[in-house]
Order: structure tokens, then sequence, then C-alpha cells
């Protein structure tokens, strides 16, 4: 089974993706799924954008769509994404969690259930504490956790708080998560 | 965690899904299992178990304790005028056409605590088509189905309820469609009396009624796609020829066996129509 990353990021979160996302190579076998708290606008500029600079195909998260590698799915605004045993998106509009919809906890937190030990998660910057307890949860089925450097985060309290919660695995900067990523994979 | 433990929580999952169901009708067994296990995971953490069979136990001899996991397995987020979009393209693209009909016979499905089935019967009256209309708003949630009978809700979303209102192109005021007392929002009789609330399982029940129009939002997410497709089979036949079926924004037909037999009268907003003789 191919490798699986998930990422959560929020304030600051669409600057540290647009170094992340576009130094995968096309070929790899690795599929991303991400979290990035916008509010309620909708995600088709950005998404349209990190398209244009990326060489994995960028898209928002269909209901019930399966999960590929080479892919980067958004999780829609305004809706929780949960993983289903065998790599199947689900969205929900249960409460916010940690004020948040979609919540990284939420994502995290089923992709440890699906991926276990094939998982790999990652907190970047944010003003919240969602993702903390999430990451926790990769950690414990068997998953590697990483976060942001948060001193070099445009928002520390994000990867300090995952820091607390997990003792993650590796805390790195923006530009050394992708290295890293492709070393573990 | 321990590997073993892992193993055994999928294990116990299924076996508890089928308990409930033989024990007390309700069928949990085809929703999405992420989504289950999200709840069943908090409820045990909340309610102190170690282990889905203690839970397992409980709830074969406490019926209180089912009653509290059928609230935790009903999700009940809804707001007047969600998707503010969705009720401007209705007004706009399945109303004129309604207005041809001389009764139209609506089915609202998982209509929860029944502020999405207010706001559907404010857009009607708004286009003087509510004289002509019977809504059947229905859930397995008999517990929400009261709150929705009532028509009262809490002032404190009413700032929200009021700008959603706006933007999906309301007519006049929200407030010329309820009275304010005791901290709450009543919605006006000609609204109530024009809609039916019952209990009804998608899962379980079958069709009871030929409908022109079937609103449906944000339910089938829970369900896997085999139970997707049944469901939309469910809708298929309840529909009238030419009838409307209206989807959460995030829904589709995409992976059931009925995307052929439905025509989009909106794609982005997820209204489609059924195609004569399909």
């Amino acid at each position: 089974m191919n490798k699986v990353l998930v990422i959560g990021a929020s304030y600051g979160g669409l600057e540290a993706l647009k170094v992340i996302i576009p130094k995968f190579p096309k070929d790899i076998s690795l599929a991303i799924i991400v979290v990035l708290h916008i509010g309620e606008n909708n995600n088709d500029s950005f998404i349209a954008y990190l398209n244009s600079i990326s060489k994995l195909q960028v898209k928002e998260a269909e209901e019930k769509e399966n999960i590929k590698s080479g892919f980067v799915y958004f999780a829609p605004p305004n809706y929780h994404i949960l993983i289903e045993s065998g790599g199947i998106i689900s969205l929900s509009t249960e409460a916010k969690v940690h004020h948040s919809r979609p919540s990284i906890d939420v994502l995290f937190e089923s992709a440890a259930w699906c991926y276990k030990n094939k998982l790999i998660g990652i907190i970047l910057t944010g003003l919240n504490q969602d993702g903390a307890e999430g990451l926790k949860q990769v950690k414990k089925y068997g998953g590697i956790s990483i976060v942001e450097d948060p001193e070099r985060a445009i928002a520390s309290i994000m990867p300090l708080s995952a820091i607390y919660a997990c003792k993650p695995d590796y805390i790195l900067t923006i530009e050394d998560i992708a290295k890293q990523i492709l070393k573990l994979l | 965690m321990d590997q073993s433990q892992i193993e055994n929580i999928d294990i116990e999952i299924p076996l508890f899904l089928e308990a409930i169901f033989q024990k007390y009708g309700y069928d949990f067994r085809d929703y999405s299992k992420a989504h289950i296990k999200r709840r069943l995971m908090h409820r045990m953490a909340v309610s102190n178990f170690t282990t889905i069979s203690q839970m397992q136990d409980k709830i074969l001899r406490d019926k209180a304790f089912f009653l509290e996991l059928l609230e935790d397995l009903s999700i009940n987020v809804t707001e007047m005028f969600r998707d503010p979009d969705f009720y401007t393209a209705f007004r706009t693209q399945v109303v004129p056409s309604l207005k041809t009909y001389p009764f139209i016979k609506i089915w609202h499905a998982g209509c929860s605590t029944g502020e999405e089935v207010y706001s559907l019967a404010i857009v009607l009256k708004e286009e003087n088509l509510l004289d002509r209309c019977q809504i059947y708003a229905t859930d397995f949630n008999r517990k929400v189905l009261e709150i929705a009978k009532s028509g009262i809700y809490l002032i404190q979303n009413l700032e929200k309820f009021q700008r959603n209102y706006k933007n999906s192109g309301g007519k006049s005021k929200l407030s010329d469609h309820y009275t304010v007392k005791y901290g709450s929002i009543k919605f006006d009789q000609s609204l109530s009396k024009r809609i039916v609330f019952a209990d009804h399982n998608l899962v379980t029940d079958h069709v009871f009624a030929e409908v022109n129009l079937i609103l449906c939002r944000n339910v089938l997410i829970y369900f896997n796609r085999e139970l997707q497709n049944k469901v939309i089979k469910l809708f298929h036949e309840s529909l009238s020829y030419s009838g409307y079926l209206c989807l959460g924004t995030k829904e589709s037909l995409r992976f059931t066996d009925f995307e052929n037999n439905f025509t989009d009268i909106n794609a982005n907003q997820k209204i489609f129509k059924k195609i004569i003789g399909r």
C-alpha cells in the first residue's frame, strides 16, 4: 500500500503549502489530503493557483471519491472530511471541532484508523489547537508525525500545541519538510 | 495502541450495529464506517467504557442508553436557509415550473429540527405557491421531529438566519414569518399548516407517497455507497414524472445506478430532474 500524507494548516497555511506542495515530483507514490482553515469562502481560486505551480493534481475532495496517489485533496469549506477504510472520502456536516469545520482532528483521526503505519501527519502554522489531538492519534496508530518548527512558522500556536500533545517524530522548517517526506517514502 | 485492540474494534463495531438492529430495528449497518466509528469512540470515552463489547452489553439492556446513543448517531446540525445560493437557484430554476402545477406534493427527507423545512415553506409562500403545497417532512429521530413540529427556535441564531435569508434572495423580511416570545421565535401558522411532520427512516421504510419534489440535503453523506444507491432508488420511485430532486451541495448521483435517470437543472446546487420514462 502506498503512503498517505495528511496536512493540517490554519493561519498562514496557504503560504506554507505554496512552498511544500510544488516540491513533490509527478510520479510520486503518495496521496495528500489537506485541511486548511479558510472560513466559509470557497476553495476554487487557491486550488487553481496551487495546481498551476504543482506537478501533482490539486483538487477539492468529493464525497465518496477514491483516494489516489499523485493527487492533493482539499477539504471543502464548511465540511469535515473523513477517510473510510479502503481509501474513500466521506464528508460530514457534524458540529465544529475547535471552532473549525473542516477540522484537522477529524481528518487525522479517521486517516490514522484507516492507514495506520502507512500514514504521515504534518501540522503547519496556525493560531488554534486543532490538529494536536489528531497528530497524537496518527502516532498512536503507528504513523509518522511531523510539526513545522514553531520558531519559523507564521503562527506558532498550532505547532506548539501539537508538540506538547504528542512529542512528534520530526520538527522541521517548511523548506525541510518536503525533503524529509521524500526520504520517508 | 496495542495491535490486537485495534483489530478488535473493527470486529466489534459491526457486531454492535447488528445488535442495535436486532434489538431496536434501527439500521446503521450501511452508514459510513468512519462516521460511525467516530461517534462510537466518542460515546465510549464519554461514558467510560473500555471496549465496544462492554457498551454492547449495556445497549441491549438499557433503552435509555440506546436513546442517548441514537442522538449521537443522528447529525442535527442545520440552520435556516443553509447554503443561501441553493435557495436562490430553487427560486429561479424550480419555482417557475412548480407554478404550472395545480397541486404540489413535496417530501423533505431527513428534516432534522426543521429549520430548512420552514425555509422552503417561506420561499413557497413568497412565491404564492404554499396554498397549493403539501409538505411531508420526515426524520427517523422523534426528538428532533418534536422541535420541528413546534416551529420554535432560539433567538440567538436569528442573526445568522436573517443574513442567510437575505443572501438567498428573500423577497420580504424574515420577521414577516415569525413572532418573538420569551427569547424565542415561532414560525407562523400559515407555514406550519402546510407541513406534516412524520417519523420515516430512509434505511428501513419504503415509498409512502408520489411526490413532485424531494429535498434531502446533507443526509446521504453519512451513508456508504450501497446505501446511497438504495436511498436514491427510493427517491426515484417516489418522484412523479419530471419530479425534482435536491441534494446537498457536496452530494451527487455519481456513484449510484441512477446517474442517467436524472438531468442536471443546476449542477453546482445539485438540483436534478427525473427524466420521463426512466
